[in-house]
């Protein structure tokens, strides 16, 4: 390891709890990036162990060079790897994803889509983008 | 990387949406897993295996020598449970889990890892100075006990099996279970007496 911080974070959002009763997920997109990574795996789409070196060279990127102002977020390193073994495969393109969050940034302000009451559950499938024509 | 300008909420939606779309994810198998661990798979499930080897001998022996089928007993098995290496804590040797490089977790018996498990201050620290950091998470070992730092980087997991405490000879197993908390099979923390 090189230059981690060394301080334990004891009252933030690390903070080392002393029962079992945290959260599993801190927010509904470390729980959908988690899901795809299963539901892609459980369905053979990736050897675990190739989904766990790119997830080790994310962390240690971060690592050796942590962005200013960013806190450390496991699963945030968790999406670029599943993006790494994507693009590797040939099934999604980074450009292709840019184009797409690109798209969804581009939203009205206001759309509400589930960011910001619990769940997003239902994204993905049920509106209508014109993005495959 | 092109797509680190967009927020990682966008990221996670956009990905999401393409593999939906390309028949590669069904959103009630992610919605599936999601549940699975965030409700199901916890450290539960390790607290009643601690809670049996602790009131049964032969089930103790199976545990450390083959952590993973003995687990399965209990009907606790999936990803990341593949090769699950029990410790056991005694009054001479105190064990302490990590793993350095990502944070690889014996997921059927703890769950999915907790954040101060994830975060690189444990992982870089607690291999050098174990003691400081169990002290910082309010746990002071004797000063003749061995501690020992487990590093999960390889396919294996590995599972503490803490000290059974003092004065718990009449509790039954399930009430047991009840005092074993996931710190304490991670190594992090003792079990307490009731």
């Amino acid at each position: 390891m090189t230059s981690a911080p060394v301080e334990l974070d004891i009252e933030g959002v690390a903070a080392p709890p002393r029962s079992n009763g945290e959260l599993v997920f801190a927010a509904p997109w470390e729980s959908r990036t988690f899901g795809m990574a299963m539901a892609l795996y459980d369905a053979g789409a990736f050897a675990w162990d190739d989904f766990r070196d790119a997830l080790v060279a994310r962390i240690s990127a971060w690592e050796a060079d942590p962005p200013e102002g960013e806190c450390y977020s496991y699963y945030a390193c968790w999406q670029g790897a599943l993006e790494d073994v994507l693009a590797a495969a040939g099934t999604v393109s980074p450009e292709a994803l840019t184009a797409r969050g690109d798209e969804l940034a581009a939203r009205p302000a206001g759309y509400d889509h589930g960011h910001d009451h619990g769940h997003d559950h239902d994204h993905g499938h049920d509106h209508d983008h014109d993005h495959d024509h | 990387m092109s797509e680190e300008h967009l927020p990682i909420q966008l990221r996670t939606e956009a990905l999401e949406q393409l593999l939906v779309e390309a028949g590669l994810v069904d959103p009630t198998v992610m919605d599936k897993f999601i549940s699975t661990y965030a409700n199901d798979v916890g450290p539960l499930n390790g607290a009643k295996v601690v809670a049996k080897a602790w009131t049964d001998p032969a089930y103790k022996e199976r545990l450390l020598a083959e952590g993973t089928s003995a687990i399965a007993e209990l009907g606790f098995k999936g990803p990341q449970g593949e090769h699950i290496v029990v410790l056991e804590n005694t009054d001479d040797v105190h064990n302490v889990v990590v793993c350095t490089l990502c944070s690889c977790y014996p997921w059927p018996v703890l769950g999915l890892p907790p954040s101060w498990y994830k975060d690189p201050a444990y992982r870089s620290r607690v291999v050098r100075e174990p003691r400081a950091v169990l002290h910082e998470m309010g746990l002071d070992l004797a000063a003749d006990v061995d501690v020992k730092v487990w590093d999960s980087s390889s396919e294996v997991r590995f599972f503490v099996l803490p000290q059974r405490p003092a004065g718990t000879e009449s509790l039954s197993e399930e009430e047991l279970s009840g005092l074993v908390t996931r710190d304490a099979m991670v190594g992090v923390a003792l079990v307490g007496a009731p």
